[in-house]
């Protein structure tokens, strides 16, 4: 019975090793997403100017008068939008997290992790490039391109959680299973963090992700507790709350918007219910498996005391292939988790960051509102002064109705176009989650097929043992 | 012993043959349906069907725990009570008007019938196949009395009072492994049942506990079919036909996983569980063959005491006499038992074992045909 234990002991001991690499082959889905099929042009007028660096050669060279350049770089026909969303190109970019290694001792210890990009994209400098980075790094990057792009109404992929309680364990040191599997889980939501966000036409040409991607060095980000994935969100939120508080009700002239936004609010409550479920699902299955290999044990133990032979051969290999079954369940409920749980879980975190950018398009007519407000009080002020014998306040004030002027047609522009970029973005999104699910979906049920046939093998296997009691 | 005979197949005898063809769950009790076809000229007529409560199971059993005659012979293991709480509830709403039993309930329900029956059909079976068991007069009484039992378990338990029970029900395991054993045989076998009791008793619990993960799993497949239903209602067509379809494979693999859980408990959990309840009553077997043999003991040193003092020595020499028979015959029918006990065991784990094998192989076929089939649909949509 002492082996039967250490048997056991050491399956669990391991186990994250053995189904790590397994599991790699088995969740390639988060590798390749190769389904992702945006083309990538450098022609597309979508890059915007706010890139940080450099003349590009896309964007009309700027004239004085701002307001009609950048009226040409938005003025779209509607079939360049739809040509873009037609295109159906091979998405080709790999991106992979691995290699987790722990970096310095006790609290200020760290876990880095190697990124390894595989492309033919020529906005790489490279095909293959490897870096390292650690947990803050993703952070930055998110909080960045979040600054950068959330306001004009992006979707952008909100990063893996912080998780204070998870990190303690593994900076003190400690190597047993949950750490293990927390810093596994961590490693699996950034890989899945970064493919969402290169699978972004916008994002994957931000200087920010390709410094990211590829640069060996990168100045390390301050002031992440701020401005991790939720504080963004959170941050977010409270914008959005500040607007609905607003009393001036705005005139939704678009029934798009007022049904799209409904409909985000009912798939919010649906996604985490259904989220719910699959982690009870996890947790029984892991029940199951302790309840199987401590059962397995028992069998063990109650075969060696059977004094009929038979038996008690009979039994000893009934806790065989009841331990082999527990190994069975262990992996099962890692795809229960990584396949649905975890995806469902980013999901839920997507729809945050979608609710956000609806917010952000009411944040923008507020402005917009604003400013018609104040163009009026100009407007007016302008034509008391008409009377007075005042021409320099005149004259400044003729200069503020055409700051305001102009103000308005910013604004109105504005609004015009994060309409458009969210409906573009959702459009984008609906697309992305169905193929998602009907992807991951398809995987899920081919590793329950996976599991019942190992079982029908192993029982087979044991059928004629039991037969042979006599 | 090695071979399997045929007497020790319960039932096989077509001299008394019982069943239980079915049982009614009432709002607090069950009506069992105790068949029995029978060419046994004890009895009145060849074929009964009457209906009895689990009480009267308890009172047959007790009635013969009491009866000195057989105290050389393994009990067989009364049934527990059926375990009906929750749907008992229900059932009592039921009754009421008030609400109505989801389909999980009612599976749940037929399940705890099914264990119940086969548990007190068993019971019955067991003394049918015994020689002397099956010309227990309180047995035909059982098995023939077309009226309730109720008045005669009264005056049944008025009259013993439960004494005989209690000395039985505190077999004390100190006093058998205390007895100096000559006899080799008795030797092993008290070895055996007292680790054998304490490992099988262990194996019942995790047994147990693995099952009610199982149906965990199971109600888990129920609500994410729910919550993928809900989630369907919202959607466009396309999606939401898909949807639908992924709820309708997992509304399906609850059933194959309830099903499977279900029969793992019946061949497995519910055999351990017997077993744990028949080694028990073997054991007490060991203790009254024991307390005969300190009685004998006690006898003899009354008998040499009655010598030295020249009193009373006829009456303790028939003391020591009859001490000594009781003794030799517990002795040689408890072999008897104890061997058969063996082959009945070993027959039982064969068949059951057998059994929960087949069907979790065939379970789990389903599973397969049933997922390719979805995976195949799935990929074509």
């Amino acid at each position: 019975s002492n082996d039967a234990e250490n048997t056991a002991a050491h399956h669990r001991n391991t186990l994250q090793f053995n189904t790590y690499s397994h599991r790699k082959q088995l969740f390639s889905v988060c590798v390749t997403l190769s389904e992702a099929t945006e083309e990538v042009s450098l022609d597309s007028p979508e890059r915007q100017p706010i890139l940080s660096d450099g003349p590009s050669p896309v964007i009309t060279p700027v004239t004085p008068v701002m307001i009609s350049s950048r009226a040409d770089v938005f003025d779209r026909s509607p079939d360049q939008d739809e040509d873009e969303e037609e295109n159906r190109d091979t998405f080709d970019i790999q991106i992979s997290v691995s290699d987790p290694e722990k970096v310095g001792d006790g609290m200020n210890a760290y876990m880095v992790y190697k990124v390894l990009t595989k492309t033919s994209l020529s906005i790489f400098s490279r095909d293959e490039v490897c870096v390292k980075r650690r947990f803050s790094d993703f952070l930055g990057l998110h909080s960045k391109l979040a600054s950068k792009y959330m306001h004009m109404g992006y979707i952008v992929p909100p990063a893996p959680e912080k998780s204070i309680v998870g990190m303690t364990k593994v900076k003190v040191g400690k190597e047993d299973l949950s750490s293990v599997e927390f810093v596994e889980k961590r490693r699996s939501a950034l890989e899945r963090y970064l493919l969402r966000t290169v699978k972004h036409p916008a994002l994957l040409k931000d200087p920010d992700v390709l410094q990211f991607l590829e640069s060996s060095e990168l100045p390390r980000a301050v002031s992440t507790q701020a401005l991790s994935g939720a504080g963004i969100l959170r941050m977010v939120n409270k914008a959005a709350d500040a607007v609905n508080k607003m009393t001036i009700k705005m005139n939704e002239s678009d029934a798009w918007f007022e049904e799209k936004q409904q409909q985000f609010e009912n798939l919010d409550v649906q996604l985490r219910k259904l989220h719910a479920s699959v982690e009870s699902l996890v947790c029984h299955r892991k029940e199951l498996s302790v309840n199987t290999a401590s059962f397995a044990k028992s069998a063990a133990m109650l075969g060696n005391s059977e004094d009929h032979t038979a038996l008690s051969r009979a039994l000893s290999q009934l806790a065989e292939v009841e331990e082999k079954i527990d190994q069975l369940h262990q992996d099962q409920a890692c795809a229960d988790f990584y396949l649905i749980s975890e995806l469902l879980g980013d999901y839920v975190r997507l729809i945050t960051a979608v609710k956000g950018v609806f917010d952000q398009r009411m944040k923008t007519w507020a402005k917009c509102q604003d400013a018609q407000v104040m163009l009026q009080r100009k407007r007016e002020a302008e034509a008391k002064l008409q009377h007075a014998n005042k021409p320099d306040k005149l004259q400044q004030a003729k200069d503020e109705i055409r700051e305001w002027e102009g103000k308005v047609q910013q604004g109105e522009r504005d609004f015009e176009q994060i309409s458009k970029n969210i409906r573009r973005e959702v459009g984008r999104f609906e697309k992305d989650r169905v193929k998602d699910f009907r992807v991951v979906i398809i995987k899920y049920l081919e590793s329950l097929v996976h599991t019942q046939q190992q079982m029908i093998k192993y029982w087979e296997a044991f059928l004629p043992e039991a037969k042979a009691i006599a | 012993m090695t071979s399997i005979s045929e007497d020790i197949d319960l039932n096989n005898d077509a001299s008394l043959v019982i069943d239980i063809p079915d049982a009614l769950c009432e709002r607090d009790k069950v009506k069992f349906t105790v068949h029995t076809k029978t060419t046994l000229s004890s009895f009145q007529k060849p074929e009964y069907s009457v209906q009895r409560q689990h009480e009267d199971f308890i009172w047959l059993h007790d009635t013969i725990v009491e009866t000195e005659e057989y105290a050389g012979l393994i009990i067989p293991p009364a049934p527990p009570k059926p375990d009906f709480e929750g749907p008992r509830e229900k059932m009592h709403k039921l009754g009421e008007g008030e609400s109505s039993m989801t389909k999980e309930e009612y599976a749940k329900m037929k399940q705890e019938l099914e264990k119940t029956v086969q548990v007190h059909e068993v019971f019955l079976q067991r003394l049918s196949s015994h020689p002397m068991f099956r010309k227990d007069r309180n047995f035909q009484i059982f098995l023939e009395y077309d009226q309730d039992l109720t008045v005669r378990r009264k005056n049944a338990k008025e009259m013993f009072g439960g004494f005989f029970k209690n000395m039985v029900k505190s077999a004390d395991e100190v006093l058998i492994s205390g007895v100096k054993e000559v006899d080799e045989f008795f030797e092993q076998e008290k070895n055996f049942l007292l680790d054998y009791s304490s490992k099988i008793k262990d194996a019942t619990a995790k047994a147990e506990k693995m099952t009610r993960s199982h149906k965990n799993v199971a109600d888990d497949y129920n609500h994410i079919s729910g919550a993928l239903n809900n989630t369907a209602a919202d959607n466009n067509t396309a999606f939401k036909k898909h949807l639908e379809k992924c709820a309708e494979v997992f509304e399906k693999l609850r059933k194959v996983e309830d099903r499977m859980a279900s029969d793992q408990e019946l061949k497995l959990t519910e055999l351990l569980r017997y077993y744990t309840r028949d080694i028990q009553a073997a054991k007490d077997l060991l203790y009254r063959r024991a307390r005969a043999l300190a009685d004998y003991e006690n006898s003899n040193k009354a008998l040499d005491k009655a010598r030295l003092k020249g009193k009373d020595v006829a009456q303790a020499e028939e003391n020591q006499k009859q001490c000594l028979q009781k003794f030799d015959k517990l002795s040689e029918s408890g072999k008897k038992e104890l061997t058969s006990f063996k082959a009945r065991r070993v027959v039982a784990f064969r068949k059951n074992l057998i059994e929960m094998t087949e069907l979790e192989i065939k379970h789990a076929k389903n599973s397969v045909s049933l997922l390719q089939g979805s995976i195949e649909i799935l990929k074509s949509n």
